[in-house]
């Protein structure tokens, strides 16, 4: 296991419901600095909902709760004086479909996250910073007041990556976050996602292996058991979960048995 | 709709295929009365009105029977005066409850808001008017623009907070997400990114809100009361298109009679044109 | 990782406050809201008190609206405002049903498009424009061709005899029917339209044509909500105030015939209110605003609560 006391992010014993059906159960887990983990397992395996739980998202649908503790820098983040705010501030997220704010320029959805005191000079040379990481500069450097909605798909997924780390965040949790892009914009990401891994702990849910094996350091393989409660099978080293898995069903799912 | 017997097998299917073709002109006769109705009605007032109407008619006040020339000057500015107060009265309130409607839509307290403002929408114009008479009116024992801007906010009331509601509850909640896991705070993600989204769909509500109470009459009696004279202060009472329209029609004079036609014309194409201009907002051209 | 000075220096806790004012605010709105549509009712009731001390329930139905003798009763008010509802309703509810179900089911999409926007738009005519084409164009239609022509074709009923003045219940009724029509055409094609596909193509399936399939399956089948329509279209027409001040002729009396002159409970009040004098007379009217308002709140109630069960389960 990754699992070690210095991990910036480590989540344990959690359970998440919606309402009164438990989506997740007893998961503890550990995301390790600088490096790439990555959530599989079929879908309704519970992988979004503890991604969600990671940074408090999953609580604003109706009825969501969460059990158990999720511990940024060793501080519980439902527990401690970490508010809300803070703590998406400090843990970032990309979701499944890009979601560029509509009504906002490129530049605008940049910097939608930035404190509104910031002068636009400093905005300008984060959001540089921000799009330069997200190798998406070139790209729109001479259209930045253009609607964000006007980018390509590929294009509005790595705005929205930009977007997440212009607030400097020390974890990014990304969500699926190529299943709806064609394959060569899919690379980029993916191309992205090791690259920022030099930076920040990435913690990305997939249900595609392949992607699993190229992209990530770390693998946690998560499947629902017989109430439909999702469960964390095993975790551990990437090459180690596709070479010799410790647990029956890793081996199954890996091998393409189901799911 | 006794047109249509039970099929038997001995019917010539030419017959049952005439029935339908009938039956369906029939109800394309109906559709279309409605469209005549309007086309009639608005043809009149155009008619009569385009004849009574002149520069005079538009910028002097009015003047007694008899004497030449005249016009609704005032109540124009006053029926502005009155529908802007009420704008600025009703627009945050009906905003902010259809924001909670849209943010706790579910329990007891927000259906039991949603239900008031449906059967609010259904309360006779007359009976706010009241209201806002024995709460703005009698109590100080003199009629004023206000208390009609009142009544006219509270019939504006439903339209914006449903729609609003129905607005902000159409921006996907995958923006409202990504804005509150960028760090925002409820206020700010609502404020610049979920509000700015919804806002065709906001401005189209204001919009048929503001025609709803443009040409609204019952209510002004007793509370604008109506004015002979220039009048811009809310607390005194205050000439009103609509009450000058309604005022010139059941008059004996055949000159007022004409300025009726006038005014009502003016009313008419106020409305009409607001109703428009709310189509257009939502038209997907407008959008980008 | 060096985290930035205008990161790591926000007042979490500030702007956990405000977004805490903020929601109470918007609670608030909510709360103010209701608090309002409250006052609208405890104001009326205060304000016919003392009618309702002096007169009681013998308001509702004594006979007599004298102002000079101090006399209140309501019931030729009710009378006046309940026939005109019902012939607007009549009128409107056939026709507006048919052209819901022409608009829903036969018109191709650019004809039902602009056709229901038009249709729309009549809802969108003041009153008071109504009122005056009423006055001039359909009360002289009526004293001269429509009266004269309905009597001497129905002159055997009741409804149909007397001296046509032209202003009346019978003109009262035909613009209240035009002026609801937009409502029950509206609102019974959203019905129509929200009838899954389902019935419609298993009734053409077995063969039945178009007609039939909407006369016997779609409308049938949407009649809770129509109902719901024509109740709603109701609560307007009770209400309704101007165009039936202006076309009514203003008489408290009970007439059986539909061309006499007659009152309403909203009329009243817009043509007496302002002239009213005397603690009793005024409360007296504020009375028939307080009836007006407990009938429409009950009748928009029942009409949404039909609705809502229709059109929410749909989506």
């Amino acid at each position: 296991m990754s699992s070690s006391d210095t991990a910036p992010l480590r989540v344990i014993d959690l359970n998440a419901y919606y309402g009164t059906r438990q989506a997740v159960a007893d998961v503890t887990m550990s995301f390790a600095p600088n490096a790439v983990t990555a959530l599989m397992g079929p879908s309704g395996c519970g992988k979004t909902t503890i991604l969600r739980c990671l940074n408090r998202i999953h609580e604003i649908a109706p009825g969501a709760y969460a059990r158990g503790q999720v511990l940024l820098d060793g501080e519980d983040v439902y527990e401690s004086h970490i508010s809300v705010i803070e703590l998406r501030r400090r843990v970032g997220m990309v979701f499944q479909r890009a979601n560029p704010f509509p009504t906002l320029s490129i530049l605008g959805n940049v910097t939608a996250g930035l404190s509104r005191n910031v002068p636009s000079s400093e905005k300008m040379r984060v959001a540089e910073k921000a799009l330069r990481s997200a190798a998406l500069w070139d790209e729109v450097k001479d259209k930045l007041q253009k609607p964000a909605t006007a980018l390509s798909g590929g294009q509005q997924q790595r705005l929205c990556i930009a977007r997440a780390l212009a607030v400097e965040p020390e974890v990014l949790l990304m969500d699926e976050p190529t299943s709806s892009l064609d394959p060569i914009s899919t690379l980029s990401i993916e191309e992205l996602m090791t690259a920022l891994a030099d930076e920040y702990a990435i913690v990305v849910v997939t249900h595609n292996m392949q992607q699993a094996a190229r992209v990530s350091d770390y693998s946690a393989f998560m499947l629902a058991d017989e109430h439909g409660v999702g469960r964390l099978i095993e975790m551990d080293e990437t090459t180690k979960i596709f070479t010799k898995p410790s647990d029956r069903r890793t081996e199954d799912y890996i091998t393409g048995r189901f799911g | 709709m006794a047109t249509a017997r039970p099929a038997r097998a001995t019917d010539p299917v030419k017959f049952r295929h005439a029935v339908s073709f009938a039956g369906a002109a029939v109800t394309a006769a109906c559709a279309s009365l409605g469209a005549i109705a309007l086309l009639v009605i608005l043809g009149y007032v155009a008619l009569q009105g385009f004849r009574a109407i002149n520069v005079a008619f538009l910028t002097q006040l009015p003047v007694p029977v008899g004497e030449p020339g005249g016009g609704v000057a005032n109540g124009i500015v006053g029926t502005l005066v009155t529908v802007g107060v009420a704008v600025l009265i009703a627009t945050p309130l009906g905003l902010l409850s259809g924001l909670f409607l849209a943010l706790f839509g579910r329990g007891w307290f927000p259906e039991a808001v949603r239900f008031l403002s449906d059967v609010l929408s259904g309360i006779p114009s007359i009976a706010i008017g009241l209201f806002a008479y024995t709460l703005l009116v009698a109590p100080f024992r003199h009629f004023s623009a206000l208390s009609a801007s009142f009544a006219f906010a509270l019939l504006m009331l439903p339209l914006i907070l449903r729609t609003s509601e129905e607005a902000v509850r159409s921006v996907p909640r995958a923006i409202r997400e990504g804005a509150l896991a960028l760090g925002l705070s409820e206020f700010a993600s609502t404020m610049r990114i979920v509000l700015p989204a919804a806002r065709p769909a906001i401005i189209t509500g204001l919009l048929l809100a503001i025609a709803r109470v443009t040409g609204e009459t019952a209510p002004l009696l007793f509370t604008a009361f109506g004015s002979q004279f220039w009048e811009l202060n809310p607390t005194q009472p205050m000439a009103q298109l609509p009450l000058q329209v309604f005022t010139y029609a059941i008059s004996p004079y055949q000159s007022w009679h004409q300025q009726a036609w006038a005014g009502a014309l003016l009313l008419i194409l106020a409305v009409l044109v607001l109703n428009v201009l709310a189509r257009l907002v939502l038209s997907p051209k407008a959008q980008r | 990782m060096p985290r930035r000075e205008d990161m790591k220096n926000r007042n979490y806790a500030a702007i956990a406050a405000a977004d805490r004012v903020f929601l109470l605010v918007v609670y608030a709105a909510a709360g103010l809201f209701v608090l309002l549509v409250a006052m609208l009712f405890v104001e009326l009731v205060h304000g016919s008190w003392p009618s309702i001390v002096a007169f009681k329930f013998k308001f509702l139905w004594t006979s007599e609206w004298n102002p000079v003798t101090g006399q209140f009763g309501a019931l030729p008010l009710i009378y006046g405002t309940l026939v005109t509802s019902l012939i607007a309703i009549v009128l409107a509810g056939f026709v507006g049903i048919l052209a819901a179900a022409y608009l829903a089911e036969f018109a191709p999409g650019w004809i039902a498009r602009p056709l229901g926007f038009v249709i729309e738009l009549l809802a969108a005519v003041p009153s008071v424009v109504f009122g005056l084409w009423g006055l001039f164009v359909l009360a002289p239609f009526v004293r001269t061709v429509l009266g004269p022509f309905l009597q001497k074709t129905l002159g055997f009923l009741p409804l149909f005899q007397g001296s046509i003045s032209g202003v009346g219940m019978l003109t009262a009724g035909l613009i209240l029917a035009l002026m609801v029509l937009p409502t029950v055409t509206a609102i019974s094609r959203e019905v129509i339209v929200a009838i899954g596909s389902d019935l419609r193509e298993a009734s053409m399936s077995l063969g039945a044509t178009k007609w039939e399939t909407v006369a016997r399956v779609v409308i049938p089948a949407s009649r809770v909500g129509i109902f719901g329509a024509i109740v709603l279209a109701l609560g307007r027409a009770l209400g309704e105030t101007i165009a039936t001040t202006m076309v009514i002729g203003n008489r408290p009396e009970i007439a059986a015939s539909l061309f006499a002159p007659s009152y309403t409970l909203a009329s009243v009040i817009a043509n007496e209110f302002t002239e009213a004098n005397g603690t009793v007379y005024i409360s007296a009217l504020v009375e028939l605003g307080l009836l007006l308002f407990i009938v429409s709140f009950l009748v928009n109630a029942m009409a949404r609560l039909l609705l809502w069960a229709v059109l929410r389960e749909k989506s």
